[in-house]
């Protein structure tokens, strides 16, 4: 029973690190409908900057802070330079610009940091109060981290403006036009906001399993799993999808195929909703007319 | 082709593919060309040695996969992002057959291709249901999981696990004056020529138009009377087939099969590959084969990341400036060529 408390509380710990991928997935998706292969990439590289802004001198916070400014600002260039001018290309362009800049990004950190595996410190002090026996004061901070991410996410969406903007945006371009929302900017900021939320997840996972350029191919799949079963144009759906994942993943990889398989776990996951239940928990049921 | 109504997911290719709609490319090739290329191919297995022989056959593999993939995308419209996986089936099926059931070289090519068939094929049937996007991000997810499956412990009499299988160069048959790295190459060649001609016809047929159709308006097919169900999930049977040929022979030339082989690289290569040399194309296989195949190698001279990094700028510069890859761009020569002179 300890056993199984145990490895659920840390399914809820690399689920929150997932909810947060997959709010960043989300995010993007909501803005241009695009799914952003390149997103686990985008948050490996936010990750290296915080480390170097580290090894630059900068304490922890100011260089979390500055990666998160980073990161949005970088996401929002890639939105203006790489994808907008894609919007009206075919599907199959879009998914190979994505890897394209998947790619990229994977060598650039290569390149620049290169590929040894480095550590990454935790801003949770290992013998903090809210740390214990079952769970540590790190996987406490991950899932807080996560939280407060979404809950500010949801009430930027629903009591701002822009929130209510960016909504319009996402859902109707031409409309929204009409009324004068800068469909552009508001996609660039969806896509910076993605960039963001990427860069802490990128950040909470990094003490867990080190730094290095091939950190966020597994969790970037667990990403897609969680957005899927949460459906993938509800960022609430996306967080609760996240978590149910990386409890699923512990338990089936501890208890049923073993840790070697637990990607496929992911894989399964991933065929298994789309078949059953395409629009996730929460996902609207897309009805299209012909 | 391309409707504002962004939430309709239904996988149209659009402009890439619809731009080279007239599948016969190879035709457009006149017989004294095909004859021509032929003798030089043959003839480079007397003027070329070892390790460059050796390049020549995996060039031969890569473009059998190539050409299943691009049946399955180009032709289909059906976007994989995971083909190496099935890349590393073939090359796993060859490996297996050769080391445990002792079967000759030869007859494990056919082997992988059916049994590759047979997985493409249930693979394709859920996969009917995930259209364009969600397609890809299932094979991308198939491609990232193939290494941990080979890597299975229950698997690991069969697989040779991490260490994977280390197989024997096979000799030429009958006494042949050959070399084995010549012998084999030409057995790639004659693989690659039936595996084209196959492609070439299959493409030609009916089902290679009902393909098209599907790639162009699934729902107008549909009303047209073409069976999308069977054709989607037959086409990504075929196209794990040829895939999976591509890695037997590959597994053949290497000699060796290991699960840390078919990494999600590969499967990028692959894609990198169709869009090089064209999508919906049947010659571009040979461009993109020889892009991949030689391009990495010489990047890793540069330095271990560069590989990658020439991936995606060419990924990325290819859709922006070329989006019809190298086929593309010649057919656009010739029209201005064809143009000028008229």
């Amino acid at each position: 029973m300890d056993e199984f408390l145990h490895q659920l509380v840390a399914g809820l710990a690399t689920g929150g690190i997932y909810a947060s991928v997959a709010l960043a997935l989300v995010m993007i998706y909501q803005a241009t409908h695009h799914i952003n292969f390149a997103q686990g990439e985008m948050a490996m590289f936010s990750t290296f900057l915080a480390w170097a802004l580290m090894q630059a001198g900068l304490p922890y916070w100011g260089a979390f802070a500055l990666t998160v400014v980073i990161s949005f600002v970088l996401a929002a260039v890639i939105e203006f330079v790489v994808i907008r001018p894609m919007h009206k290309a075919p599907e199959l362009s879009v998914v190979v610009v994505f890897i394209g800049l998947l790619v990229i990004f994977h060598s650039l950190a290569g390149w620049l940091f290169g590929y040894t595996i480095k550590q990454f410190p935790s801003p949770f002090p290992s013998n903090a109060w809210y740390g214990s026996e079952l769970m540590s004061a790190h996987q406490v901070g991950a899932i807080l981290v996560a939280l407060v991410m979404v809950a500010l996410l949801f009430s930027f969406f629903s009591f701002t403006p822009i929130g209510l903007a960016l909504r319009a945006a996402a859902q109707n371009a031409p409309s929204s036009r009409l009324v004068g929302i800068n469909v552009g900017r508001m996609l660039m900021l969806g896509w910076g906001l993605a960039g963001a939320i990427g860069s802490v997840a990128g950040m909470m996972v990094a003490p867990v399993v080190f730094l290095d350029p091939n950190m966020m191919t597994g969790v970037l799949i667990y990403a897609f799993a969680g957005a899927l079963i949460g459906g993938i144009d509800n960022p609430v759906g996306a967080v609760l999808g996240g978590f149910i994942v990386g409890v699923l993943e512990n338990l089936i990889g501890t208890y049923v195929v073993g840790t070697e398989l637990k990607l496929s776990v992911a894989l399964v996951l991933i065929v298994g909703v789309l078949i059953v239940r395409p629009s996730g928990l929460l996902g609207r049921k897309i009805v299209t007319r012909v | 082709m391309n409707q504002p109504n962004k939430t309709n997911h239904s996988p149209l290719p659009g402009g890439i593919a619809a731009r080279q709609a007239n599948g016969n490319t190879a035709a457009g090739l006149s017989w004294r060309w095909i004859l021509l290329l032929l003798a030089l191919a043959v003839g480079l297995a007397f003027v070329a040695k070892g390790y460059h022989l050796f390049q020549a056959t995996m060039v031969l593999a890569y473009a059998i996969a190539l050409l299943g993939l691009n049946i399955l995308t180009g032709y289909n419209g059906q976007i994989s992002l995971g083909h190496g996986a099935f890349f590393a089936l073939g090359a796993y099926v060859a490996a297996i057959l050769m080391e445990h059931a002792g079967a000759p070289y030869w007859a494990t090519v056919p082997a992988a291709g059916v049994f590759c068939l047979v997985v493409g094929y249930l693979f394709g049937l859920p996969a009917l249901k995930l259209e364009g996007l969600y397609l890809a991000l299932a094979t991308f997810a198939l491609g990232v999981a193939m290494p941990q499956l080979l890597k299975y412990k229950h698997l690991e009499a069969w697989t040779g696990g991490v260490r994977g299988i280390v197989l024997m160069k096979p000799d030429a048959p009958f006494g042949l004056p050959l070399t084995q790295d010549q012998w084999l190459y030409l057995f790639a060649l004659l693989v690659m020529l039936v595996m084209f001609v196959i492609a070439h016809n299959l493409l030609q047929s009916g089902s290679g138009r009902a393909m098209r159709a599907i790639r162009d308006h699934a729902m107008a097919a549909e009303a047209m009377g073409v069976d999308n169900r069977h054709y989607k999930s037959m086409s990504f049977g075929v196209s794990a087939a040829y895939t999976g040929v591509g890695g037997a022979l590959s597994a053949i030339a290497v000699q060796f099969v290991s699960p840390d082989s078919f990494t999600l690289f590969l499967s990028i290569s692959l894609l990198v590959g169709i869009v090089v040399g064209g999508v919906g194309t049947l010659w571009g296989a040979f461009f993109g084969a020889l892009f991949i195949m030689f391009v990495p190698n010489l990047a890793e001279k540069v330095s271990k990341a560069a590989p990658w990094a020439v991936y995606g700028v060419v990924l990325i510069a290819i859709m922006f400036v070329m989006p019809g890859g190298v086929m593309g761009l010649l057919r656009k020569l010739k029209e201005r060529r064809s143009h000028r002179a008229g």
